[in-house]
């Protein structure tokens, strides 16, 4: 099978979709002939024209203003946020808005958008560039939250979101654009609220997502020259969550150690450690243990941007502390 | 080149678009008294006036529209303070000749955003009072099944995109409308009203400067009421007239009197024909008033009581245009009277009908939000 980027698969994806179905558009800043700040749309400006590509100025709520209104007036845009960061110059459209407008009007205005964005920390571009912020997101009822680590994953779970009739937060990480992946030539999806489980493992169960999902793969790898034998479980949409597919993992190495590049505080971490308590105590060995970001904003020095964030050395000390070894 | 020229050249350079300009003089009109407005920009005289007149029938279709939209506002008004309806009211009464006027001047397959103040842009638009009053009482049988109340009022057939509890929240929706119509090839429009109070939100500036730009077609529509609850526009509005913005987006800037039906009739539509001519957004200012508070429980005691006084007895659109008509000979006052009875009745019927419709299922809901 052959190997393509990330930031390809996104590629791939969009003009699958945008080929299959007229009404799916693009929207957003630097997104014309530049192809996209990540040039996840490189020559798409030439492929669909500036009808289908629309390149906006800076304005944020506008953007994601112009994906609602194009939605719910028959079209699928994809929208455009070029950091997670600036998703606060745009909230009130996503939240109080897009989130909303489907269950406010009863079902009268759909709204089939799909915010595409991405954050995260370690390429030294500090704390406003830097951010995790799928807590937020993952917080407002209306909204489904996807967040792909891989070249596979990304491809899939894009296809499915443009075809999703709900809005979509759907968050890549600036880290992984580049890395290469296994994907299929033949078209495919990736359904929502599947997970998959990146690498099996009988002693403990490592939830991890993005980027982290490869610090995790790393410390399976050396959990193992150990004897510890570690799940990665990548649950790949947040909302909606394979909650199912989480509690039989937990069932099947009575321990868990959820890694997040956020802050503990307030965190999609802390709130699935919460559901896994209330639902499957009886099963767990030891308390569910996260490996989070620091509690700080993303400094620009280099060795304190990566003491900010999880390592794989981290996850392999929090797998064997609550094993207890 | 002479220097004058050159002076003229740097001038347009500067300021845009000198014809949006030209037209903002023209409205300009200081007959009028006006106590408390800096300008008196009250009356407009639309291109058009010559080339388009309306028909008897149309301007009784407005005057049916005034009445419905005035004896409903008051009829809901008599709810809230009974508590069948709840949570936050806010009648339209007063600036009946703005939703109506400029609802007149679109087509059915057009589209309309509104504001939290959206019953009378919904009914101008051709919203079914009795589904309206049903949303209002909560009940399943409402335009969103009891889950928006007043400020979410929305319906994909009547074409309108929804009123709005955010302050502005509607105007970058405005520019995906805006979007989808220039897409689609049908000359489809799209009129989006918001309020003083919304011009002054970072994403007014937003969408304005993307719907030029892009030329999209969209009729913006400021209802000036002079008020944005308590602030007076005047003291936090930069510029004297909130039109005056267009020319920072080299749109047209229109100054119309929001008291006239006719009038907001002749502007929006010379606007809704440079919108499906391509020639993207214009940006009409509609100088109109509250009577009420901003909303039933808002005594208003920060406005003049003259001021308030002037309006209400100089401005009202329902008294004004009775008038007209009557004047004009177009209607007499039994007709008057005849249509007055029929709208009650139909506000009636329409409190009727939320009284003993359904209210949504319990369960139902349960249900769905274990999936959202």
């Amino acid at each position: 099978m052959r190997e393509i980027e990330y930031r390809e698969a996104i590629r791939e994806a969009v003009i699958e979709e945008m080929n299959r179905d007229p009404k799916v558009f693009l929207i957003g800043e630097d997104i014309g002939k530049y192809g996209g700040a990540f040039r996840a749309y490189k020559g798409l400006l030439e492929m669909f024209g500036p009808e289908r590509v629309i390149n906006t100025p800076i304005s944020e709520s506008a953007i994601i203003g112009a994906g609602i209104g194009a939605a719910v007036t028959g079209y699928r845009p994809i929208a455009e946020i070029m950091f997670i960061d600036f998703t606060t110059l745009a909230m009130d459209q996503i939240v109080n808005q897009a989130a909303k407008i489907r269950y406010m009007t009863g079902d009268n205005l759909k709204c089939p958008l799909v915010i595409r964005t991405q954050g995260g920390a370690g390429r030294g571009v500090a704390a406003q560039h830097s951010q995790s912020l799928e807590a937020w997101f993952y917080h407002v009822p209306g909204l489904k939250v996807v967040m792909p680590s891989t070249p596979y994953d990304v491809k899939g779970l894009l296809k499915t979101a443009i075809r999703d009739d709900n809005v979509v937060m759907f968050i890549e990480h600036k880290m992984i654009y580049l890395i290469k992946g296994h994907v299929p030539e033949e078209e495919y999806t990736i359904p929502f609220g599947v997970a998959d489980i990146k690498r099996e493992g009988q002693d403990v169960t490592i939830f991890a997502y993005s980027n982290m999902v490869y610090k995790a793969l790393e410390a399976a790898k050396q959990l193992e020259q150990e004897g510890i034998s570690a799940e990665v479980f990548d649950p790949r949409t947040l909302v909606p969550l394979d909650e199912e597919a989480l509690i039989n993992s937990v069932k099947k190495t009575s321990h868990l150690v959820i890694v997040t590049e956020a802050c503990q505080r307030g965190s999609v971490a802390s709130d699935i450690s919460a559901k896994v308590t209330e639902k499957a105590f009886d099963w767990l060995d030891a308390p569910v243990k996260i490996v989070a970001g620091l509690n700080t904003p993303i400094p620009y020095n280099s060795t304190l941007e990566q003491a900010s964030i999880p390592h794989t050395k981290d996850i392999v000390k929090a797998v064997k502390e609550v094993l207890g070894k | 080149m002479s220097d004058l020229t050159k002076e003229n050249k740097k001038e347009e350079q500067i300021l845009g678009n000198l014809d949006s300009l030209k037209i903002l003089d023209k409205k300009i009109n200081t007959k009028d008294k006006d106590y408390y407005r800096d300008k008196n920009e009250d009356k407009v005289e639309s291109e058009n006036k010559d080339k388009e007149i309306l028909t008897n029938e149309q301007k009784i279709s407005l005057l049916k529209t005034i009445i419905k939209i005035r004896r409903f506002e008051e009829k809901t008004i008599q709810l809230y303070q009974i508590a069948k309806i709840w949570g936050y009211l806010h009648p339209y009464i007063g600036e009946e000749a703005v939703a109506a006027g400029a609802c007149a001047a679109i087509n059915k397959s057009d589209y309309i955003i509104s504001t939290h103040r959206g019953h009378g842009h919904s009914i101008a638009k051709g919203a079914d009072l009795k589904r309206m009053m049903a949303e209002l009482y909560g009940k399943v049988t409402g335009y969103c099944k009891g889950r928006g109340g007043s400020m979410h009022i929305a319906d994909t057939e009547l074409g309108m995109l929804g009123a709005n509890g955010i302050v502005g929240g509607g105007i970058p929706i405005s520019v995906g409308a805006g979007f989808s119509c220039k897409m689609e090839g049908k000359q489809r429009v799209t009129i989006c009203f918001f309020s003083d109070g919304a011009t002054n939100n970072g994403v007014f500036h937003e969408s304005l400067n993307m719907a030029a730009i892009f030329k999209l077609p969209v009729i913006y529509v400021c209802e000036n009421n002079m008020y944005a609850i308590s602030m007076k526009a005047c003291e936090s509005v930069a510029c004297k007239d909130i039109a005056k913005r267009a020319v920072s987006y080299d749109i047209p800037g229109v100054i119309v009197d929001g008291s006239d039906p006719e009038a907001v009739y002749f502007a929006v539509l010379e606007a809704v024909k440079r919108a499906r001519q391509g020639q993207g957004p214009t940006l009409i200012e509609a100088k109109t008033y509250r009577f009420g508070g901003h909303h039933p429980n808002d005594p208003a005691e920060y406005r003049d009581k003259k001021e308030a006084e002037y309006y209400k007895n100089e401005k009202d659109p329902v008294k004004n245009y009775k008038e007209k008509l009557i004047k004009e000979n177009i209607l007499n006052v039994q007709d008057i009277e005849n249509i007055e009875k029929e709208i009650l009745m139909e506000v009636e019927e329409s409190v009727r009908f939320a009284e003993e419709s359904p209210e949504p299922s319990l369960d139902k809901f349960l249900e769905e939000v274990a999936l959202i």
